[in-house]
């Protein structure tokens, strides 16, 4: 049974003249989940959240919202608010403002939408910046007071276009964890555009994976990770290798291979050391590249070299058959 | 011995500019100033430190009545200006999607200033005339029966011909604070329920306020130091500061016109600042 806000997307089709952008997209968004659209730039992930935002028109198709089609709706009727990538803050307005600005655009009084702003503020920690402009802030403590106004209006699902890029590595692993914070005690819709799959596996209860206008899969972080359905999918999640078989392709994960004794032949091509384990690129005598991430001690057991040839091999249970 | 050393580099390399500033802005002003107290009779200019310049400025009526005349116009022509400046500015900055367009349309707006100021306002004579196109294509279309003799030699034509001679100047400053505004924050305002109107009003308005102050500042100065427009547009019928001061040139008066020029500068400069008290355009510099 279906119960609470949950998005729906209906056939939805988007284009731009001829090109299609997003085509024929079907997908019930479960609520109050954080999902993440993850995909390379020009997958369509982006023009369909503006889709759900409202900023771009629907080509084909509906959004539906606790069964309302709202495709048609202004962005500001829909229930959902978005929070955009370089966070839009209006800059001649304090912090305070900027929060409260859609509370003032509806008439609210200035000592209740300033009441409300303030409570907002106290959520994600920045109340001690409220007089402030956007310029004299930091990038995280710009896109806390971003998050602070599309909250503002209590939606029911938030939309993020790619938050965290503007932030660099080490903010990004902080906010992140916030988002996800923060999702779980609203327990709102979070739909997250993302191109990171690190942070699309680290976020996510549901990832939709994205490429060429069209969904290529959608399940839970694990069931992705777990169980590629596409190639593409596997390439784009990153620690998968996809190799040739009688019969299909098929990945295996790069820590599920193992340098031993028999098995395929292969050439060391790069080795790179990343702390807990060592990264070994190699090649088979086909062409085909393949990953080994091995744990560290393994590794240093018997080093190799590149330029050395190896052998690879892992458990036949651990082969995932691809089904495009 | 290296830090005076470039500290001589630094005033060598301010004294080219310093130079130029002193030559043709600084030496001309102080020589107006002590011109300006110099005396004068019918046939000759005597060098003296007296007020009977200022004196005569700031005692006779009609001098305060065509100060008052050149701020009217000044107001009159800024009001217009912004309003037509604005909207135009508007659309090419929201309403044109493509770059090409903008820029060929705001060439566009330039050509009229391929041809003289005062071929362009001496173009208007035969349209706005007793016997001009307006007067009769408005009779031949039975809206007036006889010409309309305010359209011409009137304040109306003289304010007409400021607003288009300068309405580019309220553009070009507005459009260009406008192409800066990052087009997510009118989605931003969208996305909090702002409509079209309330995105003006709260969104856009005050984030072009230092082009709208540039443009103004452009308008205000050139229209009070104009002298040419307000001869032509009124023929010789009305006055404004710069008429003033170019009679008294005319009569060989130098002292009086230099006093009058120096009181049109200082109030000038006042307007200027009272306008730079409202709004900061260091960013836009």
């Amino acid at each position: 049974m279906r119960t609470g806000y949950d998005l729906e997307l209906v056939h939805l089709t988007k284009r731009y003249g001829d090109a299609l952008a997003v085509r024929d997209l079907n997908h019930v968004f479960a609520p109050g989940s954080y999902v993440c659209l993850l995909g390379p730039s020009g997958c369509g992930k982006s023009s369909t959240l503006r889709m759900i935002a409202g900023h771009e028109d629907v080509t084909e198709g509906n959004i539906l919202l606790s069964g309302q089609d709202i495709s048609h709706l202004t962005p500001a009727q829909r229930g959902t608010a978005m929070m955009f990538q370089n966070y839009a803050l209006f800059p001649h307005l304090s912090v305070r403002d900027n929060v409260a600005f859609s509370l003032r655009m509806k008439g609210v009084d200035k000592a209740t939408r300033h009441k409300r702003a303030d409570e907002l503020l106290e959520l994600v920690d920045m109340t001690d910046y409220a007089d402030r402009l956007p310029a004299q802030l930091s990038g995280g403590q710009q896109q806390r007071v971003a998050l602070a106004r599309a909250l503002v209006t209590d939606p029911k699902v938030l939309l993020l276009d790619e938050p965290l890029s503007a932030l660099d590595p080490f903010l990004r692993i902080r906010m992140r964890a916030e988002l996800k914070k923060l999702q779980r005690e609203l327990g709102i819709t979070f739909i997250h555009v993302t191109h990171g799959q690190d942070e699309a596996l680290a976020l996510a209860d549901e990832i939709v994976v994205m490429n060429n206008a069209v969904i290529e899969q959608a399940g839970t972080a694990r069931d992705v990770w777990a169980a590629p359905r596409t190639e593409f999918v596997a390439r784009f999640i990153g620690g998968h290798n996809v190799i040739d078989l009688e019969g299909g392709k098929a990945t295996v994960r790069a820590d599920a291979v193992r340098l031993t004794q028999d098995g395929l032949p292969a050439t060391v091509v790069a080795v790179e050391y990343q702390g807990a384990s060592v990264a070994v690129t190699t090649q088979t005598e086909t062409g085909t590249e393949v990953l080994a991430l091995l744990p560290e001690d393994q590794f240093f057991a018997s080093p190799k070299n590149p330029g050395e040839p190896v052998r690879l091999s892992w458990d036949e249970g651990r082969l995932h058959r691809l089904q495009a | 011995m290296q830090i005076r050393n470039r500290h001589i580099l630094g005033w060598l390399e301010a004294i080219p500019l310093t130079v130029v500033l002193v030559c043709f802005l600084v030496a001309p002003i102080v020589m107006i100033v002590i011109v300006s107290f110099w005396g004068a009779t019918e046939f000759s200019i005597y060098p003296a430190f007296q007020f009977d310049n200022y004196a005569y400025l700031f005692g006779s009526e009609v001098v305060l009545r065509v100060f008052l005349a050149t701020f009217k116009y000044a107001l009159i022509s800024w009001a217009f200006t912004l309003a037509i400046g604005f909207t135009v500015a508007y659309f090419l900055a929201f309403h044109i999607r493509s770059q090409s367009m903008q820029i060929a349309l705001f060439l566009l707006c330039t050509i009229p200033f391929w041809t003289s100021n005062i071929i362009r306002m001496i173009s208007w004579i035969p349209f706005l005339g007793r016997n001009g196109i307006a007067n009769q294509t408005l009779i031949s279309w039975g809206v007036i029966h006889e010409p309309l003799e305010w359209l011409l030699y009137s304040d109306f034509s003289v304010i007409l011909a400021f607003v288009h001679l300068y309405t580019l100047f309220m553009v070009v400053p507005i459009f260009n604070t406008m192409m800066r505004i990052d087009k997510s924050l009118l989605e931003a305002a969208r996305d909090n329920g702002a409509s079209g109107f309330q995105t003006l009003r709260h969104v856009i308005l005050p984030l072009t306020k230092p082009g709208i102050m540039i443009g103004t500042i452009f308008v205000v100065t050139l229209v009070m130091g104009d002298f040419i427009t307000v001869r032509f547009m009124s023929g010789s019928q009305r006055a404004n500061v710069g008429r003033l001061i170019s009679n008294d040139i005319g009569l060989l008066q130098y002292p009086s016109a230099a006093a009058t020029a120096v009181v049109l500068l200082c109030t000038v400069l006042i307007v200027i600042a009272i306008l730079l008290r409202f709004v900061n355009i260091r960013k836009e510099l």
